[in-house]
């Protein structure tokens, strides 16, 4: 059992007390985000050791730069969660191992405390949840781009269609996302496990 | 539709090449609107990395990632940690995440275009070499901050909390070596937080210095330093 004394913190307190060099802070941030962004990598990567470098680059840049992170701009969890995911992509591309079928139901990827994984499990059904409330073809852009890796243009290929109706699907999709992600988020039970 | 707008649904979700990448940061630099849509769409993509459900990580990982911050914990004698290199590491990709954390998060994004430009244009550089795995970092004695070094001498310092320079001053940077100070670019410190890469290398033997200046520099510093690396 660890000791966890920065677990009242924030998020963002914590990353700024990791722009002071504490290592404490950065160990509860990845306990608290390791999880999430290692999962996101490795759901992109498909690979054990290209995931894992994805997301030590990723926290080796916040110890290194979380001076540079402004709270009122982001939450903590989203800007490390972006940097990963940013890395996992340049990663795969240069690999070539894009993948667009669905991963095989794996134990979740948490890290934190009984408590952090059930809020995790809660907002992973949440936003499964969503997705699928999505137009079939709006979901299909989503995924392949997030999770696949694909470029629009990529997709535009693929998918056989011009380059401005993958746009125009991939807005629609993350702008109806948010819609019914701020509509379950309002249907309460799920407002005050944030922190 | 806005061109730009719809295409920063792409952009928060990482569907863009290099060159697109690139022309819409530009765009972003002069776009409240499009920041303001990034920052709301990044929390959506950020919401779609918890329902990826790939598998928990080692536990080595945790212990890795903090194995090698600790080697770099400033007040210790830095070290030049190395972990294994990913093959696949790529100065461009880090370069990417640094100018998002720099030019999207960074605190000077209002106005005084021209000056930030040519800023944002070196965020680039500075995140290479902020998430260089090879890079060491050396603390300053007397500021919040330190120096990033690559490999290669390439440097970056990180500083915040100082205040701005006066009325017609400037923060001038310094490579010091065998006693000698050469000067490694100027900045006004308005930023509540600066990442800047030095105009020259910063060889092992040497240290990094700064001091105020007339706006404008100087060729060698007309007093002693304000602080310097360990």
């Amino acid at each position: 059992m660890r000791i966890r004394d920065h677990a009242h913190l924030s998020d963002e307190a914590l990353v700024a007390l990791v722009a002071r060099s504490d290592e404490g802070a950065l160990a509860e941030l990845y306990d608290r985000v390791g999880g999430i962004a290692y999962g996101l990598a490795y759901r992109v990567l498909r690979d054990e050791a290209l995931a894992e470098d994805a997301v030590q680059e990723a926290f080796l840049g916040l110890w290194r730069a979380a001076a540079t992170f402004i709270p009122e701009r982001a939450k903590a969890s989203t800007w490390i969660l972006t940097l990963v995911h940013r890395r996992a992509v340049d990663l795969v591309r240069r690999e070539e191992r894009r993948r667009s079928e669905p991963l095989d139901e794996a134990p979740e990827g948490a890290t934190g405390s009984a408590e952090d994984n059930a809020w995790l499990h809660l907002e992973r059904e949440r936003v499964q949840g969503a997705l699928r409330l999505l137009p079939d073809q709006q979901r299909e852009a989503l995924e392949l781009a997030y999770y696949g890796g694909f470029t629009q243009s990529e997709l535009a290929e693929r998918l056989g269609q011009p380059l401005g109706t993958i746009k125009s699907r991939m807005f629609s999709g993350l702008a109806r996302l948010r819609e019914l992600l701020d509509d379950s988020a309002e249907r309460g039970s799920w407002t005050t496990t944030s922190s | 539709m806005d061109d730009h707008l719809e295409l920063t649904a792409a952009y928060a979700l990482d569907a863009v090449d290099p060159r697109e990448r690139e022309r819409y940061e530009a765009h972003l630099a002069t776009c409240d609107r499009c920041r303001e849509e990034l920052a709301s769409f990044w929390t959506v993509s950020g919401a779609l990395a918890h329902a990826a459900g790939g598998p928990a990580p080692a536990p080595a990982l945790r212990e890795r990632i903090l194995a090698q911050a600790r080697s770099e914990r400033p007040n210790l004698v830095p070290l030049r940690p190395r972990w294994a290199l990913p093959a696949a590491a790529s100065v461009a990709a880090v370069a990417a995440m640094l100018a998002l954390a720099l030019g999207l998060w960074g605190s000077s994004l209002a106005g005084e275009l021209d000056r930030e430009r040519s800023a944002r244009a070196g965020a680039g550089e500075a995140l290479a070499i902020v998430s260089d795995p090879g890079a060491h970092t050396v603390a300053f004695r007397g500021a919040e901050g330190h120096v990033v070094v690559s490999e290669t001498g390439k440097a970056a310092v990180v500083l915040a909390g100082l205040d701005p320079a006066p009325e017609g001053k400037t923060y001038e940077l310094w490579v010091v070596r065998n006693g000698v100070p050469r000067p490694a670019g100027l900045f006004e410190g308005s930023e509540a937080r600066l990442v800047q890469v030095l105009t020259r290398p910063v060889p092992a033997d040497a240290k990094v210095a700064v001091t105020l200046e007339d706006a404008g520099g100087v060729d060698t510093p007309t007093g002693p330093p304000l602080f310097e690396t360990i």
